[in-house]
Parts: C-alpha cells; sequence; structure tokens
C-alpha cells in the first residue's frame, strides 16, 4: 500500500467536512464538521512528518488540536449564548444582520 | 514502541490491512454524519471518524498523538458536545429542506471538484518520493522526541499556544455566564412593597380562596365578612382562564315550600 493512501483519506475527509459545512444547518452539526477538516488536515500533518522523517509535522497537528479544542469551547459558548436568545440552534435564524 | 517496517513508499501488509479496513468505514461514517437527521447521532459517527484517525495515527508511529486524539476529542471534545447539544435541545432535528435555491446540488459538484483537485495534487506531489519514517527520531520514544522538539524549537509557540487556551477558557465563561439585570424579588421584597403601596388593605396578604364542601375550593372566590365574594382570593391564572365558580352557587338559600 502506498503511503499517499493516508493523504487521499485525509483529502475526502476534509472535502466530506466542507460539504457539512456548506448544507447542513445545525449550527452544532456545522461545528462538528469544522472538527472532522481539522482532523483530516491533522492526518496529512502525521503523514507527512513520517514521509519527511522528522517530528515537526506531529508537533505542528499537536497545536492544531489545541486550537481546535480552544475554537469548539468559544464556539459552543456562542451557540449557547445564541440559543438562550433567539430559542433556536439554526445557522439559518441568525440572520438580523441582513434585515 | 509500535514501529510498523516500511519500504521506500509502501508500507507492510498488516498496515496495509488495516487501512483497507478502517479507511472505508471512517469515510461511510463520515458521509453518514451528513446523512442523519439527529445531531445526536451525527455526534456518535464524529466519534467514530475521530476513533479510527486515532489508530492511523498509532499506526502511523505517533503514539502520542495517537492517545492525544483519544483523549482529547473522543473524550473532552465530542463529551463537551453532547453537553451542549443536551442543553440546546436533543429533540429539534434538523430539518433538511434547503433555504438557498440549488445549494446542495452547487456544493456537491464544487466539492467533488475540490476533492479532485486535492487527490490528483497530492499524487502528483507525494508518488516516487522516499518515504524516510520515525525510527530515527522515535528511538527514544514518541513522547520524548515530541517533548524534545516542543520545549526546544516550538517553546515559544508553546507558551502562545498556552494562552491562547487560557483565553478561550476564559472567553467561554464570559459568554456562557448570564447576569441577571436586577435581584431576585423575594419573600422580603414583596412585603415591603405591601406596606408601601399606600393602602393597608392588603398589607396582611391576599384572602384565601374559599372553602366549601360541595367543592374543590380553589377556583371558588372567598366570601369576605360583608358576605361579598372577593375575586382577589383566585389565582390570577384561572381568573384568566375563566375558570370561576359564582359563590352564589354554594350560599345557603332559604327553604321554600316545595324543598319541604
Amino acid at each position: 500500500m502506498s503511503i499517499a493512501n493516508y493523504l487521499y483519506l485525509s483529502a475526502i475527509l476534509f472535502t466530506i467536512g466542507a460539504i457539512g459545512v456548506v448544507v447542513r444547518r445545525n449550527a452544532i452539526v456545522v461545528f462538528m464538521c469544522i472538527e472532522l477538516m481539522l482532523n483530516a488536515a491533522n492526518l496529512a500533518f502525521v503523514t507527512f512528518a513520517r514521509i519527511n522523517g522528522n517530528l515537526e509535522g506531529q508537533v505542528v497537528a499537536f497545536f492544531t488540536m489545541v486550537v481546535a479544542a480552544c475554537e469548539v469551547v468559544v464556539g459552543l459558548a456562542i451557540i449557547v449564548t445564541i440559543y438562550r436568545s433567539r430559542r433556536s440552534a439554526s445557522v439559518d435564524d441568525a440572520s438580523l444582520l441582513k434585515r | 514502541m509500535i514501529n510498523v517496517a516500511l519500504d521506500v513508499g509502501t508500507t507492510a501488509s498488516p498496515e496495509s490491512y488495516l487501512f483497507y479496513v478502517l479507511a472505508p468505514l471512517s469515510v461511510v461514517a463520515a458521509i453518514g454524519m451528513l446523512l442523519v437527521k439527529k445531531a445526536v447521532h451525527s455526534a456518535l459517527l464524529l466519534a467514530w471518524v475521530m476513533v479510527t484517525l486515532a489508530i492511523f495515527y498509532i499506526a502511523q508511529e505517533a503514539l502520542f498523538l495517537g492517545i492525544v486524539q483519544i483523549v482529547v476529542y473522543t473524550g473532552a471534545v465530542m463529551m463537551l458536545f453532547l453537553f451542549i447539544l443536551m442543553l440546546v435541545g436533543v429533540d429539534t432535528s434538523d430539518s433538511l429542506e434547503e433555504n438557498i435555491k440549488g445549494l446542495r446540488i452547487i456544493s456537491i459538484v464544487a466539492a467533488l471538484g475540490f476533492g479532485g483537485l486535492l487527490v490528483t495534487l497530492l499524487s502528483r506531489a507525494t508518488f516516487g518520493r522516499p518515504v524516510v519514517g520515525l525510527s530515527v527520531n522515535n528511538s527514544e520514544g514518541n513522547a520524548k522526541g515530541i517533548a524534545v522538539e516542543l520545549f526546544t524549537r516550538y517553546v515559544f509557540a508553546f507558551e502562545v499556544i498556552s494562552a491562547l487556551l487560557i483565553t478561550a477558557a476564559v472567553g467561554a465563561m464570559v459568554l456562557a455566564h448570564s447576569q441577571k439585570a436586577k435581584s431576585k424579588f423575594v419573600q422580603r421584597d414583596l412585603s415591603i412593597a405591601r406596606f408601601r403601596k399606600g393602602e393597608l388593605k392588603d398589607a396582611a396578604g391576599l384572602p384565601g380562596s374559599g372553602v366549601y364542601a360541595l367543592h374543590n375550593a380553589v377556583d371558588v372566590p372567598a366570601l369576605l365578612p360583608t358576605g361579598n365574594p372577593a375575586p382577589s382570593s383566585i389565582s390570577a391564572v384561572l381568573q384568566a382562564r375563566g375558570d370561576i365558580i359564582e359563590t352564589s352557587n354554594f350560599e345557603l338559600k332559604e327553604q321554600t315550600e316545595e324543598d319541604k
């Protein structure tokens, strides 16, 4: 098996995550799709670390995980705040600036 | 140390079996994540994708990251997602009808183009390149190798990211905290308000609703000493609904000739 298969898998998962961000309307599911994209990027980092034979890719993947954790914490807090005021977690409902 | 041997550009067969079993499963779970209606099911499928990714990390000589992936993602992050789902309401299933016309088709076409581009790009970038492998870097253990990188070359980035983590935690607390605009109206405040109203008629509290042997009496007004019903003795909710029974129904009537 070629090691590039991991990179293909990463590309496919990233694409699926991107579709989810565009298509789904529940803000929480959109967040999960963003997590999927970050995870796919991490897989690419780990694979490239192995291809190139140094650990820097793994260190960057580690940093990505920390940033993803921060993003989830703040994002979910925002979702809870929006839900509290509008009683809905749909991204289409939060269109107050449009009107 | 898990160290799957690899030739130049290819991997040994156990790892390829692992990949060919788990990779389709993870892709199917990821696609299912988009198709299921309930957010809880999406969360479970995403957790499965994350577990398979952790296995891939471990197979790719990134033992530390694999364990961190399980602990942080499937453990902490997915639990956080589930908690928020419970807060926001599990039952609110996403309506899958599209708001913008043709959005789904356009996005799928765009995604196919993007994915195809990415895959061809990757194939041209990596085919024919020898894979070095991490056996040298991991000779003292993967965690130690990462620690050496993290605390020497990347120590500044490490500090910055710790600041980011603390900022995010404080930010989440600020966002999730809802301060009450005014303090709660307790019994003491009610009592003070009654006495300051000017007249002392209701200072002792409202009269209780009437008690009559013939009827469960919350919906019957009390009788004042004068013999008149007191509407304030009945809950405002019942009054709004109109579920009030006239007091006169229960008054003693003078016996007529027919009753005898």
